[in-house]
């Protein structure tokens, strides 16, 4: 026997750790080569690990949720025949599963140990107060219907004379047993309605923050916490611009993508980056260095199934509308799917956010870290404009649009925003050559 | 004659009544019993006190005959013994009349009033009671049903003369030579077989394909066993007929259809229990029935307000434990107490060679339950105690549920383990599991360490096998 070592790849972009958050095999599981052994997260993909050997699961190093730095151990293996221990420093291109990215997080909590009354145990917990470290804090139906609930002698008497029905007292002990101690917290707690209505919930799961969810917190307070943000909210009359869409989606060639509002907005972005620059940028705060970017990457902000991901439209300077609509499209698609690679869903200088027909009044858009904006699309709708004579009926929208106000000041912000407001309005204006 | 009025009136002075007053008593209740016969009812005067006595002393007189053939494996020899059974009965008729004075001071002590008389319901809250010095009338606000039960009657054999129930084989003044048991339930095997070791031939006759049909195969196939080697012939599948024209002999039809006679000077019939419903005025009350017997519910209310019933009259399991415990329990309600019936089992034991004891489900019980189970057996023949008392048959045997490991059920076949039913019933009342029991340490050298293994066997790591 011999032991094989697999140790955390390196899964690019420089990473220097990456998390845990799906073990596919447990100790003395026997595995083939390519059996996929786990799954970690870097920034925006999932990883799939795959065996490069033949053997038995010998030890796990981390657990689910744990962040392991590139190069450590994570997995040994058992591995007949060969006498000499191998390390395998895991030059296999480990292969990248947005599948995962997609399903992960949505499965993930379920798994991560939720606190359950102890009557649903699975597993028989170890025999020990373990199971009943989850302690009393189920309040709903204590044990499934139609269970008995299981107390002693003395702890039913005690019941029964207090007026107590077991059913709804949630038992804390092995295989769901109501001790006294239960008991006394239901009594303590005063006793609850048994019938419907209204009743307080004191019942607090614990869901540890893992994969996706985990990635899109840290980077959250990452970017509340460092970019003072600065947010502008215009509202924009689209009622040209939506002639203009209809028209063209009317007309369009069969094999073309429906044009949505996106592409027209990326146009308008791509030219008044032209004129301000400053704002397709990327702020290396701790090296205080701006990169600015010749090369629009507009990161289009998704909700899919599973969270929040950000796949990129790259380079939107070299794509006219119709391209931007199909890139858009097949990224879009990707993203649901979970079949868009690392390398579409990073690398992003500026972005868009839309809520859709969700897409309230105005929002607060977060930066995208380290970008240094990020245009809100707000719902569009028809709203009475007073003309200077009367009211009439326009397709009106809000932009709201933040900016890292370290590198962008408020008066630029403003600017960037009154030229997009005016290419909107005006849309022949973004196919004008200047 | 003046009428009597109390608070609680209890008929009946078996295990459930007498219990049932005490209690009341205790609770300083007003209460009154009445019985026809002496104290302590079927289980105390004819039943599992006396019949216990005959089987210990049927075991005692196998033993010393055994050592007078210079068989026993201990070297211990000597003379042949000699049974007089009517001695044995005097002794047996000793301990029941210690028996029935006990209760009688019990009740006296509680201050419960007895009465001795036949009852009979005049109305849902009187009743009038033989005395041999009149009738009696008593007005009662709660009136407690325990009437019991009464062997069961062949229609084709009735009682009388050859033809005898259990009551009259626990007062028989000699040992019949051949001995025909009808049903090979619990009552006619522990009888059957304590006649065989007193030395008379023993026929049991059984329509069910086995003997003690109420439980699982694996379980009653060490009493099989024993039955053999005690001589004691069993025929499963078989129908009891008449007595023969001669009256010497049991007509049969056996399993294959063909009639067979059995030797007999007695015939036993112990084909079951009926409730005890007639000659008390049941139909002057009206109460819901299941079956033949007074249906109730789990605080055994009768139908009707104020009428309770507890013990055989109310069903299966017709056991004396039962009775007792729903008498303290309607004591403590008619107290004002919140109680009702929460009892996670019932054990039952069967005092054959070996004993039978079963808490909880079975099996094939906790099987149809819709559980998934973990059954754990531990057999005798490794156990060092066992071994030593020459009890190597039987097992331990404990079934939980697989998912939790609750223990649902705990079945034991073996010398002797009638004593570990506390344990069992215990486990199971107290909501035990698997982890339970083999984490309490059992005293060695018992045949109670066998319960543990048992447990440690359905964990996957039982120690001594």
């Amino acid at each position: 026997m011999a032991e094989h070592v697999i140790k955390m790849p390196d899964v690019g972009e420089g990473v220097a750790e990456a998390e845990l958050v799906e073990w596919n095999v447990k100790v003395g599981d026997l595995v083939r080569e390519d059996t996929v052994i786990a799954a970690v997260m870097t920034d925006k993909a999932t990883v799939e690990i795959p065996s490069p050997v033949e053997g038995q699961i010998a030890w796990l190093g981390a657990e689910i949720g744990d962040t392991v730095a590139v190069g450590s151990p994570i997995v040994k293996i058992d591995v007949a025949g060969d006498a000499t221990p191998s390390t395998e420093p895991s030059d296999e291109t480990p292969k990248v599963d947005s599948k995962a990215v997609a399903a992960e997080p949505e499965a993930k909590p379920a798994k991560a140990e939720p606190v359950a009354p102890p009557a649903l145990e699975k597993k028989p917990a170890p025999a020990s107060v373990k199971s009943t470290a989850a302690g009393p804090t189920s309040t709903g139906a204590p044990r499934p219907e139609g269970e008995r609930p299981l107390a002693s002698p003395a702890v039913r008497l005690r019941a029964r004379e207090a007026g107590i029905d077991l059913r709804q007292v949630p038992g804390t002990g092995p295989a769901g047993r109501i001790s006294h101690e239960d008991l006394d917290v239901f009594i303590a707690r005063g006793r609850e309605p048994v019938v419907t209505g209204l009743r307080p919930d004191t019942s607090v799961e614990e869901i540890k923050v893992v994969g996706l969810r985990r990635r899109i917190a840290e980077k959250m307070a990452l970017a509340k916490s460092r970019i003072p943000h600065i947010t502008y909210v215009e509202e924009v009359d689209v009622t040209a611009l939506e002639d203009l869409r209809a028209s063209l989606n009317a007309t369009k060639r069969p094999d073309r993508a429906k044009l949505t509002l996106l592409p027209f907005l990326m146009r308008a972005m791509v030219k008044a980056i032209a004129e301000q620059p400053q704002l397709n940028a990327l702020y290396d705060d701790e090296a205080g260095v701006i990169h600015r970017h010749g090369g629009v990457h507009i990161g289009i902000a998704a909700q899919t199934p599973s969270g929040l991901v950000v796949p990129v439209v790259r380079h939107a300077e070299a794509r006219d509308l119709w391209d931007c609509a199909a890139e858009v499209n097949r990224l879009a698609d990707a993203a649901k799917a979970g079949t868009a690679t690392r390398e579409e869903l990073s690398g992003s200088t500026i972005t868009i956010t839309s809520l859709g027909a969700m897409g309230g009044v105005a929002t607060t858009p977060v930066i995208n870290h380290p970008e240094v904006a990020i245009i809100g699309v707000n719902k569009m709708m028809v709203r009475p404009v007073w003309d200077g004579s009367q009211f009439i009926p326009r397709k009106m929208m809000n932009l709201s649009s933040s900016f890292d106000h370290r590198v962008i000041d408020g008066w630029d912000a403003a600017v960037f925003v009154q030229r997009i407001k005016a290419l909107l309005e005006t849309p022949a204006l973004i196919f004008v050559e200047t | 004659m003046k009428e009597i009025s109390c608070k609680l009136l209890v008929i009946g002075a078996g295990p459930g009544g007498y219990v049932c007053a005490i209690r009341a008593g205790q609770l300083g209740i007003d209460t009154v019993i009445v019985e026809a016969g002496k104290p302590g009812g079927t289980c105390l005067n004819v039943g599992c006190i006396p019949s216990k006595a005959m089987i210990h002393a049927a075991d005692e007189y196998l033993k010393v005959s055994e050592m007078a053939e210079g068989t026993s494996p201990l070297g211990i020899g000597l003379s042949k013994p000699t049974l007089e059974l009517k001695k044995t009965v005097a002794w047996k008729d000793g301990i029941v009349g210690r028996l029935n004075t006990g209760v009688a001071g019990l009740l006296k002590k509680a201050k419960v009033k007895s009465l001795q008389g036949w009852a009979r319901f005049r109305d849902g809250k009187t009743v009038e009671v033989e005395t041999e010095t009149g009738v009696q009338v008593i007005r009662a606000e709660t009136i407690v049903i325990a009437t019991g039960s009464l062997p069961t009657e062949l229609p084709f054999l009735p009682f009388g003369g050859k033809v005898i129930s259990s009551t009259e084989a626990l007062a028989l003044k000699e040992v019949p030579k051949a001995l025909a048991v009808v049903g090979g339930g619990y009552i006619g095997l522990e009888l059957g077989i304590a006649f065989a070791k007193m030395g008379a031939k023993v026929t049991v006759v059984e329509a069910q394909p086995r003997i003690l049909p109420l439980y699982d195969a694996e379980l009653t196939r060490p009493v099989a066993k024993r039955l053999d080697e005690l001589g004691v012939t069993v025929l499963t599948g078989a129908k009891a007929r008449v007595l023969s024209s001669k009256g010497d002999a049991l007509l049969v039809e056996t399993s294959d259809g063909t009639e067979t006679s059995i030797e007999a000077d007695r015939v036993l019939v112990t084909v079951g229990r009926r409730p005890n419903v007639d000659g008390w005025g049941l139909e002057e009350i009206d109460v819901d029935r299941t079956g033949p017997f007074i249906h109730v519910d789990d605080q055994c209310r009768t139908s009707m307000r104020g009428i309770y019933a507890i013990g055989d009259v109310t069903g299966e399991p017709m056991l004396a434990h039962r009775a007792m415990a729903q008498g303290e329990m309607v004591a403590e309600i008619v107290a004002g107490q919140r109680r009702s019936w929460d009892k996670s089992c019932i054990p039952a034991v069967c005092f054959t060679d070996p004993e039978v004891v079963s808490a909880g489900l079975s099996p094939e019980e906790a099987r149809q339950s819709g559980a998934e189970i973990k059954v754990g057996q531990f057999p005798f023949s490794a156990n060092g105690r066992a071994m030593t008392l020459l009890g190597e048959s039987g097992f331990v045997r404990v079934v939980s549920r697989a998912d939790n490991h609750l223990v649902l059920g705990i079945q034991a076949v073996g010398s002797g383990v009638s004593e570990l039913s506390a344990a069992f019933s215990l486990a199971i009342e107290m909501g035990a599991r698997l982890e339970d029991i083999a984490g309490t340490i059992h005293a060695h050298p018992t045949q109670s360490e066998g319960f543990q293994e048992a447990a440690l066997k359905a964990l996957g790591h039982a120690l001594h096998i």
